[in-house]
């Protein structure tokens, strides 16, 4: 008996789901991302209101200022569906794990100029609680707002700030201890400094409106925060004093920001870009709370950087403002 | 001229490379084969790492590509930022 072998080119019939091909223009094979974002969210069918808000459907576009043709439209230029993400961050986590083990190991903590390490604990440990309340804000967007596209990525950047909250909280326990955090929750609650973002952070809470939350969250509050504390004080001016080993265990948050950022201004550009009334919204929104932020955070620079907290903030906010002017919004 | 091409794995990884080959190369032919892509192109082929960083989203290096590619022909000239198949002539 003779058996002869031959290569057999199968075509598949399809290459993606019906819903996926009529948006990106053809029968093409689709990305995971792709088919695990557009039109995940169901639209059809709701057969009651809920109970909790019977002036919404349970998803609802309404409940934005900001109107869009398509909410598909946001894309994630990182391209995070659950599985890409897991992947992303675990590999981040073992970075940082590292990071920590180094330091711990080598006995870094102990070398830091004990000034240093005041002013780390008094400017990281209440930071926790923002953390918190970014983690609380982002959860709320992607409840409350319309289209996987958006919805999708707020999930994964609520639980990036409950792990931004751990690292902050593992740092205060490593540099200091138990009471340590204590006396942040405290300085939260009570000291002056932190007053004024503290409000910042609880006026956020009751937002309703989810895009405006994203912009005042992610996009403000993240983005002079995050230049201010971890870009500034503790790469450049705590490290030149000596606080090197501080900037290593802080490395997923300035990692993270650069990341995310990218993501922020490509939904702020095609929100902008999608008409005038969008773009006239997006920035009285970024113009109102950028000032209440760039406030609210400058007597915490001050924890830092002494009177020189006042200039450090002005390029900070110069920095926000170009980046806005770059994804299409001047302000 | 002769051709030059690169053939790569059929995957979630080649996929956007794929699409920014095309999109950096107009006159390249994409031949679809059982696992297997090839590219094909006359005389020349350009691997751009910053049009693949645009469709990922993410910083690439160019040396990531040799994990899915299977073959390749032409003269090979490889920066940083880019990767170019030719034949000298």
């Amino acid at each position: 008996m003779q058996i002869d072998l031959r290569t057999v080119s199968i075509k598949p019939i399809r290459n993606t789901f019906d819903n996926i091909a009529r948006r990106i223009g053809a029968d093409k094979p689709a990305s995971r991302y792709q088919e695990g974002t557009l039109d995940m969210q169901q639209t059809a069918n709701f057969h009651y209101r809920p109970t909790w808000d019977p002036e919404h459907d349970i998803y609802d576009a309404s409940r934005s200022a900001i109107k869009m043709a398509d909410w598909y439209a946001f894309k994630d230029p990182r391209q995070f569906y659950y599985g890409a993400y897991c992947l992303a961050r675990a590999k981040q986590q073992e970075t940082a794990e590292a990071n920590f083990d180094f330091v711990e190991n080598r006995g870094l903590a102990g070398t830091l100029p004990e000034s240093v390490r005041d002013t780390v604990l008094k400017l990281l440990v209440p930071l926790r609680h923002v953390a918190w309340g970014s983690n609380m804000n982002n959860a709320s967007v992607c409840a409350y707002s319309y289209g996987t596209g958006f919805s999708q990525p707020h999930i994964y950047h609520s639980m990036d700030q409950l792990g931004i909250a751990q690292y902050i909280t593992r740092v205060g326990l490593l540099l200091g201890d138990v009471d340590t955090l204590d006396e942040g929750k405290r300085a939260w609650m009570e000291d002056d400094a932190w007053q004024g973002l503290r409000r910042f952070v609880e006026d956020s809470f009751v937002l309703k409106d989810p895009f405006e939350l994203f912009v005042v969250q992610n996009v403000v509050l993240d983005g002079l925060l995050y230049p201010l504390v971890y870009e500034t004080i503790i790469d450049d001016v705590l490290s030149s004093q000596g606080g090197t080993p501080v900037a290593m265990l802080t490395q997923f948050m300035t990692d993270w920001y650069a990341e995310t950022k990218k993501w922020a201004d490509a939904t702020v550009k095609i929100a902008a870009a999608e008409s005038p009334e969008n773009k006239a919204i997006l920035t009285k929104w970024l113009t109102d709370w950028r000032d209440r932020a760039a406030a609210a955070l400058l007597p915490v620079g001050r924890i830092a950087l002494g009177e020189r907290s006042d200039e450090v903030m002005g390029e900070v906010v110069q920095q926000f403002n170009a980046r806005m002017a770059k994804a299409g919004v001047a302000i | 001229m002769s051709t030059v091409f690169l053939a790569l794995q059929t995957n979630e990884d080649t996929r956007p490379i794929i699409e920014a080959i095309l999109q950096d190369n107009p006159g390249a032919v994409c031949d679809e084969q059982p696992a297997m892509v090839k590219i094909n192109a006359d005389g020349k082929l350009v691997v751009r790492r910053e049009t693949i960083e645009e469709i990922i989203g993410r910083d690439y290096d160019l040396q990531e590509l040799q994990v899915n590619m299977i073959t390749m022909s032409g003269n090979l000239d490889q920066t940083d930022d880019e990767m170019t198949l030719f034949w000298k002539s």
